[in-house]
């Protein structure tokens, strides 16, 4: 199974994987954060092949280091050898080995607990997740889309705004379209990366089983990282069912005419998710979307695209948060970084960028001055009062 | 070892002796001509063996199809002579040296030869290779070796060339589109004439092209352009499939600009001559192909060949005319973007 | 916890100071091929001040102290020999200055090359420091202290030639300038006309002192660079070429390489020829000019230059170059290291015949590149061989090799660039005994307590 012992030796610890293309400055938000070499990518994987082989013992401290790794994914695009398109894999493949021997940090454990007794991370009853929904339908088969919702669009306040927008405009658009409420279960995408395959396996097939029975052909999610585990980790579990991001979607309809903008001022800068750019190549969508909104005049952060940074919410850590903490945090680094382009906006399409940055910008101080808003809001913002009813 | 087959008697009846007066580098008449190519023809030493560009052209211009050219390939490497510094052919049969790494994608019968050229993996794509894309091969195991002419070394053709050709067949491929106009230059022209035999047949991508455009002539957007064709040094040993220019040209609505340097007095890219004569040639001959292709008024230059496309695409770009491969004005024609930009 | 530890955390703040096994272990070694030993501790400084501070308790506590940039000389210049404490240097990273008219940039003792080269990428297109070819995250001090090359090296000489001023806190912990900054505000020159005192510091490896600023002159940036790439399979005719191609004055760069895998390497002397131009015409002139000095080999036909495609331009041109790093991992075993040693072109014939001899001997794949330094005088020739790290005996075979590789260059008259600590002793050994005492005196006198970098230059 663990394929990624005997590979991992590889890693010369260049440190390449710890920079975006240009150099200008730490990418790895793990290694930014912390900036002892041993959070680096190269750090991690050396210690992890001194801990396959023998020559350090598991500690609390060698766990924190491997799971302060946020799978953004940076890694894999600037590592210059040829196996960098694994390094996650090998990073994921080694936390499911301490998961399998019950070696992991406090926070991790809690994490797969909640998400086995709740269906959630957040500890929340799987009776009230479709309650931010009201008046969105149930899924009936029939429908052309199934909207996953998640996590933290079900539960988390933010999040939930995320969910009420794009169902909105869902409806506005005509589309044909439900949800699962309290039917819903967690996507496992964290679960996954945090390397219970075990656990990871069941909330698939269990997802899988669900859509099958409703009869599900297309689904489209709200958060990137659902996206991912359907799209690429839902295959091997028998998988057939077509998946998209909710930003394609609506990239569809403006470009199709179906919903028509009117002015809406704003200066945007827009934040890609890992889960959506790097993992899967989605980068003009997204932008093409806010470009079309007469008045809005995009600008870019320096480090954009394949280059962007992290939130700090991957793998979990919208809800362990194991990078948190000072300013060095990648949530706040990526707020000033935002900031500092001179937008009034900051536009996410991922309902865990987006609670990581409004903590992140209140603790920055610029709660007033940078908000943060999703795609789907600034869309809905936008539309031409006579289809707003 | 296979031979060529050369016929002697023909050049001894031959009047016009065009494979040596016709060529461009050499300022030979009739007489002085007959002399120095029956010297080759008999094995002895000729001034024209050294200043041979190795341009192919001679093999269009023989009227009798006895393949001068090959010949003096042969005489080149018989003499030791070198037209390219020998660290430089060194380097070519290196990294062509088939090391058993099959690159295949899901092959047909009828298959895309890539040749060993990566730019066919942008080229390639879009309606015109919807059904085929995949059906592909690539790499040193069905590379044609042609470019060995340019290397005085015939032995390297003959001694990889039914191997590769064992490769095609392997792969069960009955009918082969070749992308590369070298790779059929090779199957229809160079094998015959070593007797070797090809058990496939090879298509020239222009006419697969012409057919294909046939297909979608209902979608086909006359361009409306002037272009000037790039006639590369491989066309030379298949000179019957350039009306398919013409053609393709035709369909699509393109006006091939009349100019000195195209059809049988094109001139070749002239990177191999700038490795094998130095840059004053090179240059030279790259000035007089542009300039007269912005003399002529073209919109755009058309390739046919992507080693031609590395070393003239920018120049041209730089004189304000546009670069793109055949494929892609094809792909323009019916309304698909071109994915090879400089 | 120990005293030193609090004492550090008290410096410094509990964030940048561990004593872990994970920290010591990772900081205990480096990627090449030298025996680990893991330090104590592992700081990170954020001040002058804050290092001074360490450098006292160093002194009163007598333990170790090992400044550290990212750690890629390869050598185990950076593996506490002694254990102590492990400065890793990279949080002081600023870019504190730039004069753009005397043409120089002052940095912190941890700012890496490649956020310098972006950050004048970005803010003086029109100038250019030195990049050498090691990963962009190796800093720009350490690189000058261990006399690194770059891409200016075929012109300008060694990257610490091109070294403006100084800020250092000496082994006693008081703070120092070298250079024209000791007497005035500006950092243009590092001594003349002053006593060139920037010799105690660079090529010590952190044992006379930590360098918290550094002065580095900035050169011409021009609009275009392009590269050329030259073939020959005669290695006697590789020192010609070289100096020829120097005595244009019109190369950027010249870099000799010979692998024999890929295939398309094997039997050739690749000789990568780098040039600048504002122009076309500009660059059009030197590539005639590249021309034109090789001619003689080009028409006796055992050397020419070939052309180049776009997509093999590329990654030649990339400053850093990754495929230099790439070579770590050709053979999928994740390590490499050099012996590089440092001397006449004329050595390359030599050099070259023993680099497959070693290869063959050991059984292991090798690689070379070697650049010119300063228009000819010597070269930086690099006997390269890759190992495996999962594979014990591999990593030995690499190690005997590169041993071998050094006892051969000194043998020949080479000087070993970056030596590790048995290399240093070798040279020790065959060093001008006067010299030998001279360095002692000033180490002595320097660092009284010996804690820099112990088990370095050990000059008894
Ligand atoms: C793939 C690869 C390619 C390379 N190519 C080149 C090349 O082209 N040119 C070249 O020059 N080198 C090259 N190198 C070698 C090396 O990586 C570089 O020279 C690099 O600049 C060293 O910097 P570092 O920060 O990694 O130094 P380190 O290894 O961290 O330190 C080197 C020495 O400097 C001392 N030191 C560090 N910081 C300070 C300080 N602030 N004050 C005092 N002493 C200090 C250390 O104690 C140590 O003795 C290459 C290496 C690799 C792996
Ligand atoms: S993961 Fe790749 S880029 Fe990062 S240190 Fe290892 S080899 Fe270098
Ligand atoms: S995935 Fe991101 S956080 Fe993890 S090691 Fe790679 S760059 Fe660092
Ligand atoms: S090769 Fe052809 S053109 Fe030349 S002499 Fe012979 S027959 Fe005539
Ligand atoms: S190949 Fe070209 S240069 Fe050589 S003889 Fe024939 S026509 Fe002349």
């Amino acid at each position: 199974m663990q394929e990624y012992a005997n590979q991992i030796h590889r890693c010369f610890r260049c440190g390449y994987c710890t920079f975006p293309t240009d150099y200008s400055y730490f990418n790895c938000p793990s290694y930014r954060r912390f900036r002892f070499e041993s959070y680096s990518t190269g750090g991690r994987l050396w210690l992890t092949y001194a801990w396959v082989k023998g020559e350090i013992e598991w500690s609390e401290h060698l766990a924190e280091i491997l799971y302060s790794c946020t799978t953004c994914k940076n890694c894999v695009e600037q590592c210059p050898m040829k196996f960098a398109s694994d390094i996650v894999e090998w990073i994921v493949g080694a936390r499911s080995d301490m998961v399998e021997k019950s070696k992991i940090p406090l926070e991790v454990g809690r994490f797969f607990e909640a998400v086995q007794v709740y269906g959630n991370p957040l500890k929340l009853p799987g009776s009230e997740r479709g309650a931010w929904a009201d008046g969105t339908k149930r899924y009936e088969s029939g429908d052309e889309y199934l909207f996953y919702v998640g996590c933290l669009g079900s539960y988390d306040e933010n999040g939930q705004r995320m969910a009420r927008s794009l169902a909105e405009l869902l409806k506005e658009a005509e589309i044909s379209f439900g949800i699962l409420g309290s039917e819903e279960k967690c996507c496992g995408n964290e679960v996954y990366m945090l390397g219970e395959m075990g656990l990871f396996q069941l909330l698939a097939e269990k997802n899988i089983q669900k859509f099958k029975e409703h009869g599900v052909r297309k689904i489209v999610t709200l958060s990137p990282h659902a996206y991912n585990a359907m799209k690429n980790n839902y295959l091997k579990f028998g998988a057939d069912f077509e998946v998209y991001h909710y930003t394609q979607l609506l990239y569809d309809l403006a470009k199709k005419n179906t919903i028509k903008f009117s002015q809406n001022q704003a200066k945007v800068t827009y934040q890609d998710p890992c889960f959506l750019g790097r993992y899967n190549k989605i980068y003009d969508e997204p932008r093409q979307i806010l470009q079309g909104i007469p008045g809005i005049e995009l600008v870019e952060m320096e480090r954009n695209r394949e280059d962007s940074f992290c939130c700090g919410g991957g793998s979990g850590n919208f809800v362990m948060d194991l990078l948190a903490g000072g300013e060095e945090s990648p949530g706040r680094v990526r707020v000033r970084e935002a900031y500092e382009t001179g937008a009034d906006t900051l536009a996410v399409a991922c309902p865990s960028c987006m609670i990581m940055f409004m903590d992140a910008a209140k603790e920055e101080g610029l709660e007033d001055r940078l908000s943060i808003k999703d795609v789907a809001q600034i869309v809905k913002e936008s539309l031409l009062l006579e289809q707003t009813t | 070892m296979l031979g060529l087959k050369f016929d002697k008697t023909k050049c001894s009846d031959c009047k016009p002796v065009s494979c040596l007066v016709k060529c461009q580098y050499m300022d030979l008449d009739r007489d002085r001509a007959r002399i120095e190519w029956q010297k080759i023809v008999n094995g002895e030493d000729s001034f024209v063996l050294e200043a041979c560009t190795t341009c192919y052209a001679c093999e269009e211009y023989c009227p009798l199809g006895n393949h001068p050219f090959y010949l003096i390939v042969e005489r080149q490497e018989e003499k030791g002579i070198l037209p390219s510094p020998r660290p430089i052919i060194t380097m070519w049969i290196n990294q062509c040296e088939p090391v058993g790494r099959f690159m295949v994608g899901m092959v047909q019968e009828k298959a895309l030869s890539f040749c060993f050229l990566p730019a066919f993996n942008l080229l390639v794509g879009g309606k015109l290779f919807e059904d085929i894309a995949w059906s592909s091969i690539f790499g040193q195991e069905f590379f044609c070796n042609a470019v060995y002419l340019h290397y005085a070394r015939m032995s390297v053709i003959k001694e990889r060339l039914p191997r590769i050709i064992e490769n095609i067949e392997k792969q069960g491929i009955k009918e082969l589109v070749c992308l590369h106009d070298e790779c059929y230059g090779t199957f229809t022209s160079l094998a015959p004439a070593y007797g070797i035999e090809v058990p496939f047949k090879p298509v020239h991508y222009y006419e697969y092209l012409y057919d294909k455009l046939k297909e979608y002539k209902d979608v086909i957007k006359q361009l409306n352009v002037k272009v000037a064709y790039q006639r590369n040094c491989s066309v030379r040993l298949a000179p019957d499939t350039d009306h398919f220019v013409d053609d393709i040209f035709g369909l699509i609505g393109v006006d091939r600009v009349e100019r000195e340097y195209d059809r049988e007095n094109a001139l070749c890219c002239a990177e191999v001559i700038r490795m094998a004569k130095g840059y004053e040639l090179a240059d030279d001959l790259q000035k007089r192909n542009i300039d007269d292709m912005v003399k002529a008024g073209a919109d755009y230059c058309v390739f046919n060949c992507p080693a031609c496309w590395d070393s003239l695409a920018e120049k041209v770009a730089r004189r304000g005319i546009k670069p793109i491969h055949m494929i892609e004005i094809c792909k323009l024609a019916i309304g698909e973007k071109p994915a090879l930009e400089v | 916890m120990s005293d030193i530890y609090e004492a550090l955390v008290e410096i410094v703040g509990k964030d940048y100071v561990s004593n872990q096994k994970e920290e010591r272990y990772f900081y205990g070694r480096d990627p090449g091929l030298m025996k680990p030993h893991e330090p104590d501790y592992v700081v990170m400084p954020r001040t002058t001040e804050e290092i001074q501070e360490i450098v006292r308790l160093a002194n009163k506590e007598k333990t170790p102290v090992v400044p550290k940039g990212a750690g890629l000389s390869l050598t185990g210049l950076v593996i506490p020999q002694k254990g102590g404490i492990v400065l890793d240097m990279k949080r002081m990273e600023r870019i504190l200055e730039l004069n753009e008219k005397a043409r120089y940039v002052i940095v912190e003792g941890g700012t890496t090359h490649g956020v310098l080269k972006s950050y004048l990428q970005k803010h003086y297109p029109s100038l250019r420091h030195s990049m050498p070819d090691s990963p962009p995250i190796a800093t720009v001090v350490a690189n000058a202290v261990i006399h690194g090359q770059g891409r200016l090296t075929q012109q300008r000489g060694f990257n610490s030639d091109m070294v403006s001023g100084l800020e250092v806190v000496l082994p006693t912990g008081e703070i120092c300038r070298i250079g024209s900054c000791s007497v005035s505000p500006y950092w243009f020159s590092k001594g003349p006309p002053l006593p060139d005192l920037t010799g105690l510091f660079l090529g010590w490896f952190g044992t006379t002192g930590i360098i918290t600023k550094l002065g580095l002159k900035l050169y011409p940036c021009k609009k275009i660079r392009d590269v050329m790439l030259f073939l020959t399979d005669r290695a006697e005719l590789v020192p010609d070429i070289m100096l020829k191609l120097g005595h244009t004055e019109m190369m950027e760069d010249i870099v000799v390489s010979t692998q024999p895998i890929p295939l398309r390497f094997k039997g050739n002397f690749f000789i990568l020829v780098f040039m600048t131009g504002d122009s076309d015409e500009e660059i059009e002139f030197k590539r005639k000019m590249a021309w034109d000095t090789l001619w003689e080999y080009f028409d006796s036909r055992d050397g020419g230059f070939v052309s180049i495609t776009p997509d093999m331009k590329t990654p030649m041109m990339a400053m850093p170059s990754k495929d230099t790093t790439r070579f770590a991992d050709v053979r999928k075993g994740g390590g490499f290291e050099y012996s590089g040693p440092i001397a006449p072109v004329e050595k390359y014939p030599d050099f070259v015949k023993k680099l497959e001899e070693l290869a063959s001997n050991y059984n292991l794949s090798y690689a070379s590149a070697a650049r010119v330094i300063d228009g000819g005088h010597c070269m930086m020739f690099s006997f390269s061989y890759t190992f495996n790290r999962a594979d014990p005996d591999e990593m030995d075979r690499a190690k005997k090799a590169l041993d071998e590789a050094a006892e051969f260059s000194l043998d020949q008259g080479g000087v070993i660039w970056k030596p590790n600590i048995d290399e240093q002793k070798m040279m020790m050994a065959r060093m001008d005994p006067n010299t030998l005492r001279l360095m002692g005196k000033i180490k002595e006198l320097l660092d009284p307590n010996g804690i820099m970098n112990p088990g370095n230059w050990e000059a008894k």
